[in-house]
């Protein structure tokens, strides 16, 4: 037998740089499973984006464009008018997926944050390891994205590049949130069906993504309000093609965001240490 | 007693043409559907119908108010909202009849095996297939009754021939989760259960839901009147405007095929992969 | 080691303060049924479960405060294993070095090694979810020995395992104990517990009831022998009441009874004498088993 060789753990395991490292490690795992998906991943990235553009972008474009006129949407065609709420529709929805199902796969499907629990790694590591490993996805999906809508010519990419960085950052705020609920979801199949139903789809829906936002009954206002998607979108749309906009809105929406990340980190901290030592 | 009427119940379909994969209680396989809908799916149930009610005020008002009437027959305009209600009835037909039918069936036969046990009984392997796409009508009517309420109450509605898009959904439904169940059967990971999702979505954007096809060449507006879902639009659309009339038979034809090809594979496969 | 330990629920206790010390390089067994705060204890050891009361030291540190420390030198082996299923067999034992910090080299050299030790050499490139039970609880166990472990922790090892791949991983677990590895167990196997533990600790209910080394258990709870007799499920309450004087102690089941002496043999022939003729008799030696059913007047398995 091999093991003859034995030094034991006090001798092999540098305690100090697992702890150092933790979160490291957890990103290390998370996108190791995520390399197994690498070309479906890349594909849907692909695909994806090309499809909307297609059919919304340039289909319902056409319409919308011989009607409006030179007048255009927001004051640009209906394309341009697009691109920065499908840039962060899709940040949104590829950050949320990627900080959401493996929780529930964590801490309930596969039970894996509880092997890696017994192991130094501390519950804020994982939480922070899945975390950085999703926006690490993210980002790769959004540069990706950016650079079909400039194929579009729905974006002038060397002025529009700022979107990239308010859509991730509208994604890291609004995911911090979603993960600590998916820590905290007693009921999966509950938790991914109102997730889906009653808040991704009309969050996507009347968020102003597709029409300006103002020309929809004023109670429907409220949900884009409240929507992360429409403040990244409002953002997007000033970065892209000087969508005017106050300062203090700008203030708005930087700070609503802002506080999104802040409550969404700590109530995954806890619920994470909550979880794995219950 | 029960026993005896067990017997007789399968002695008298003995010789039945297709007795050996049929014995005619689907219900029970529809039954077993809903006591697992009571205990714990009423509001995946709940909240599915919402899904097209939200596009419809979404898409209709919205964007109708920048896109305006549109021409759907020569001098014949109709509101956007009008335009878009019988796409998202067809669209919400084949997303739920494919969701019971692929994701469903995914985990009833990968995981749970439920399909094993089912088939140790009397059942068949068609009942079987019939049971399950029977619960996704039963589901996919309601939706369908739920959804022409609203767009009745919105005023989208002009003539009672409306009616029929409550049956035309169903056959929809129908045509989907038969063939959905069908290409379940062969699917044996999450990854492969995706392509489903990817086939879907342009299916989903380019069938002349959201907008009249003339815009595409002529290439690509063949390509898609191949595809089902523009068969269902056109359908829907047709008769929530009261066009009745030949030109609708090659649709439902085409639907009808999917039903008898769908169900046919079906029961071949779970033969094959259950009662080997 | 542990001091008035407790772990209370809402509306339930799970351990009761108890009271338990182990010794490096020892192998100790929490045996008891389902329910008898076994995996509670274990797990509060593992420093992955916060205690409600009561003092506990793991190689000189409390868990509660320093629970990565502890961690660093645990292998802990779950009831429920809780691999990576996305993941293949040897980037699930990768992946699990690197939450220890390992170097990769280390890591690689160390997984050919485990590959072997848990027979599944062949499999290395196979995706968890493929393998069968025996395989993932292998794999599982193979796991938790990346990092050389001082404290080997197994929740229920065996369960599910067949009888000859039970005797392969009992195999491994003594040779790491030659290596001076403690070994923490639990189960509700007394064949597992003689087999694999120097000193067992009997639970039941969240309480002790008995703590000693499987042998000494057995001299002090029960007879040497025990004979088994069956009179058929309506006779054997009957004619137990008979039997009373013939032996040290009896117990009544309900499909059988145990009369416990040294000489069962010697019982068995007075029955007989008496006239009284079982159904089915059977002597054999005591287990552990009888010294549970002494403790708690029930059975280890039901």
């Amino acid at each position: 037998m091999a093991e003859s060789t034995r030094k034991g753990s006090l001798e092999i395991v540098d305690v100090k740089r697992a702890l150092r490292f933790g979160t490291v490690f957890v990103i290390e795992a998370r996108l190791r499973t995520m390399a197994h998906w690498f070309w479906s991943l890349l594909t849907s990235s692909l695909l994806n984006p090309f499809f909307y553009l297609m059919s919304l972008g340039i289909g319902v474009g056409t319409f919308v464009n011989s009607r409006v006129g030179s007048v255009g949407v927001d004051g640009v065609k209906y394309i341009v008018f697009l691109a920065p709420a499908l840039l962060s529709a899709v940040a949104i929805q590829d950050f949320m997926g990627e900080v959401t199902f493996p929780v529930l796969q964590g801490f309930k499907w596969h039970r894996t944050f509880f092997a890696m629990n017994a192991t130094p790694i501390t519950g804020r590591q994982i939480a922070l390891g899945t975390y950085f490993a999703s926006m690490a996805r993210t980002i790769g999906s959004v540069v990706i994205y950016f650079g079909v809508l400039s194929v579009f010519g729905a974006i002038n990419p060397a002025s529009s590049w700022p979107m990239i960085f308010t859509s991730l950052y509208a994604a890291s705020c609004f995911s911090a949130l979603m993960m600590a609920a998916a820590a905290a979801a007693k009921n999966d199949d509950l938790f991914l069906n109102v997730m889906g139903r009653l808040l991704i789809m009309p969050l996507f829906l009347f968020s102003g993504t597709f029409y300006p936002l103002n020309s929809i009954p004023a109670p429907l206002r409220i949900i884009g309000w409240i929507s992360p998607l429409w403040h990244s979108t409002e953002l997007g749309r000033w970065v892209s093609y000087g969508h005017e906009i106050s300062p203090a809105m700008i203030f708005i929406h930087f700070a609503f965001l802002s506080i999104l990340l802040v409550v969404g980190l700590l109530w995954a901290f806890n619920r994470f240490e909550y979880r794995l030592s219950k | 007693m029960i026993v005896n009427a067990a017997v007789a119940i399968a002695e008298s379909r003995i010789g039945r043409i297709g007795n050996s994969v049929y014995s005619g209680r689907s219900r029970a396989v529809i039954q077993r559907s809903y006591l697992a809908f009571r205990t714990s799916g009423w509001i995946v149930v709940a909240t599915g119908f919402l899904e097209p009610v939200m596009y419809l005020f979404s898409f209709g008002y919205g964007v109708g108010k920048l896109i305006g009437d549109i021409e759907i027959a020569p001098g014949h305009f109709v509101s956007y909202a009008a335009f878009i209600a019988p796409a998202l009835l067809a669209t919400s037909a084949m997303n739920g009849a494919i969701y019971d039918a692929t994701w469903n069936v995914f985990f009833k036969l990968r995981f749970d095996r439920i399909y094993q046990g089912m088939l140790t009984t009397s059942l068949g392997p068609l009942d079987v297939a019939l049971g399950e796409i029977g619960w996704a009508l039963l589901r996919g009517l309601l939706y369908s009754i739920a959804f022409m309420s609203i767009v009745a109450l919105f005023g989208l509605i002009t003539t009672p021939w409306a009616l029929l898009a409550i049956p035309a959904a169903v056959l929809i439904a129908f045509g989907f989760a038969s063939i959905g169940m069908a290409v379940t059967t062969y699917i044996k990971s999450f990854e492969q259960m995706n392509l489903v999702n990817i086939v879907m979505l342009p299916m989903f954007l380019f069938s002349g839901s959201f907008y009249p096809l003339t815009i595409y060449p002529d290439w690509l507006q063949l390509l898609i009147k191949s595809l089902p879902l523009w068969h269902g639009v056109v359908l829907i659309r047709s008769v929530s405007l009261g066009v009745i009339n030949t030109s609708l038979i090659p649709h439902v034809i085409y639907f009808l095929a999917m039903i008898g090809i769908g169900l046919f594979i079906t029961t071949k496969r779970l033969t094959k992969l259950f009662m080997r | 080691m542990a001091k008035g330990l407790t772990k209370k629920y809402l509306d339930f206790v799970a351990v009761n303060g108890i009271d338990f010390a182990v010794r490096r390089g020892e192998s100790f067994g929490f045996l008891g049924p389902n329910g008898a705060g076994k995996s509670t204890t274990m797990r509060i050891i593992a420093a992955t479960l916060t205690r409600s009361s009561g003092e506990i030291k793991i190689l000189g540190k409390d868990p509660e405060l320093s629970g990565p420390e502890i961690r660093a030198h645990l292998g802990v082996v779950p009831q429920q294993d809780n691999l990576d299923e996305a993941l293949t067999v040897y980037d699930n034992l990768y992946i699990y070095g690197r939450y220890f910090g390992l170097s990769r080299k280390y890591i690689r050299t160390k997984i050919e090694e485990l590959l072997e030790f848990a027979q599944l050499t062949e499999k290395r490139d196979a995706k968890v979810e493929a393998l069968s039970g025996g395989m993932k609880r292998r794999l599982t166990i193979a796991r938790a020995l990346i990092n050389e472990p001082e404290i080997l922790m197994l929740d229920e090892p065996t369960t599910g395992l067949d009888p000859q791949a039970r005797h392969i991983l009992w195999d491994r677990l003594f040779r790491l104990k030659e290596q001076g590895v403690t070994l923490l167990i639990t189960t509700h196997y007394m064949d597992e517990a003689e087999q694999l533990c120097d000193r067992l600790m009997v639970m039941d209910k969240g309480s002790i009831m008995a703590e000693d080394s499987p042998s000494e258990l057995i001299k002090k709870y029960s007879t040497k022998e025990v004979l088994e007799v069956r009179f058929g499920s309506d006779r054997n309450s009957e004619i137990s009441n008979q039997l009373h004087n013939l032996c040290e102690r009896i117990e009544l089941l309900p499909d059988r009874i145990l009369l416990y002496a040294d000489d069962a043999e010697k019982v068995l022939e007075e029955i007989r004498k008496a006239g009284m003729h079982p159904l089915t008799s059977l002597v054999r030696r005591s287990s552990l088993e009888d010294v549970f059913l002494r403790l708690t007047g029930r059975s280890l398995v039901e």
